[in-house]
């Protein structure tokens, strides 16, 4: 399965929930925000949302800014 | 001196010195200053995870109790502010977003129009909204008017360190705006120059860029503080006008003279 994670293209080998590609991708507890093809997705809602092929997914975190 | 506090949207504040958080080379420095500069607010910025390698966690440095103030750097037009702000505040970390619209990479000037368009459609949405603005009466109005519960008008270029070149401007904004605070961002390079800024009357100031690259941030971040502080103070305390010509602060008659000098 090919998706683009945060302008990146990214292969797969099955459909996985939102949760288990946060946990790949973040390490830290930062709170991250996760958008897939352009709505944002809660917390709540990780477990049950299934990421398949060609989806644009966006995890984006907090950094320093002025 | 009894001062009152700053009142952002109904919430108070004993502190009128807002810190940035970016570009610190060492990211404990970032709560040491914070501590320093006994800021209540401070800013935060919201980036893409970098899939590849693993960052720093900024919030794991900023104590609880803090506001946190997130801004929408990144974005050219109210339509990206506005995303970058609704992401924002699905982390949990509250409501209040500094809108920042810029979409000249040389001088990295604010676009007003975008900024009052985005502040108009997140103030209805219930966000605390701080806009980063160029001083301009008009649009500082039409931010007003669109719901900001502050205007932040910059001093100078963003990360300059040229302090108030857009003073005069900003005055007209304190002489004008009584609605919401004026918080003087951007440019501020040196402690004089938020005193200058809090003597006219800003009710505050957001320094990033002077803190973060001083070799002793913490040190700066506490001067700041005692500057911010002290311009509050000579602002309350109504400064005299210059004058022309000299006036004597002691007598000068009746002591050696037989005649007073003036006469």
């Amino acid at each position: 399965m090919k998706i683009r994670l945060n302008g990146k293209p990214k292969e797969f080998p099955d459909t996985l929930v939102l949760t288990s590609l946060v946990e790949q991708f973040c390490k830290d507890k930062n709170p991250v925000i996760a958008e897939l093809n352009g709505k944002i997705i809660k917390l709540e809602q990780w477990e049950e949302t299934s990421i398949k092929e060609g989806a644009v997914v966006e995890l984006v975190s907090f950094v320093g800014g002025g | 001196m009894k001062d009152s506090p700053l009142t952002i949207a109904g919430k108070t504040f004993t502190s009128r010195f807002m810190l940035g958080t970016g570009k610190f080379k060492n990211k404990s420095d970032v709560e040491k200053s914070i501590g320093a500069s006994g800021a209540e607010i401070v800013t935060v910025a919201l980036r893409r995870i970098d899939v590849e390698r693993h960052e720093e966690n900024i919030l794991q440095y900023i104590p609880e109790g803090i506001t946190l103030l997130t801004n929408t750097s990144g974005a050219r037009n109210s339509q990206e502010a506005v995303r970058i702000a609704r992401l924002a505040r699905e982390s949990g970390c509250g409501n209040w977003v500094k809108i920042e619209v810029i979409n000249d990479s040389k001088y990295l000037l604010p676009d007003n129009n975008e900024t009052v368009k985005a502040t108009e459609i997140l103030s209805a949405e219930g966000f605390i909204v701080l806009p980063y603005m160029f001083p301009d009466l008009y649009a500082a109005r039409a931010l007003v008017e669109a719901g900001a519960a502050a205007v932040m008008p910059l001093g100078s270029l963003i990360g300059s360190n040229q302090g108030l070149k857009a003073k005069e401007f900003i005055r007209i904004l304190i002489d004008e705006i009584d609605e919401v605070p004026i918080i003087v961002d951007a440019g501020i390079g040196a402690p004089s120059q938020s005193a200058e800024a809090m003597e006219m009357g800003a009710d505050a100031c957001l320094v990033n860029t002077a803190v973060a690259n001083a070799e002793d941030p913490a040190g700066l971040a506490e001067a700041f503080s005692l500057a911010i502080r002290s311009g509050r103070l000579a602002y309350l305390s109504k400064i005299p006008a210059a004058q022309e010509a000299a006036e004597p602060s002691s007598p000068l008659t009746n002591f050696l003279y037989e005649h007073d000098l003036s006469s």
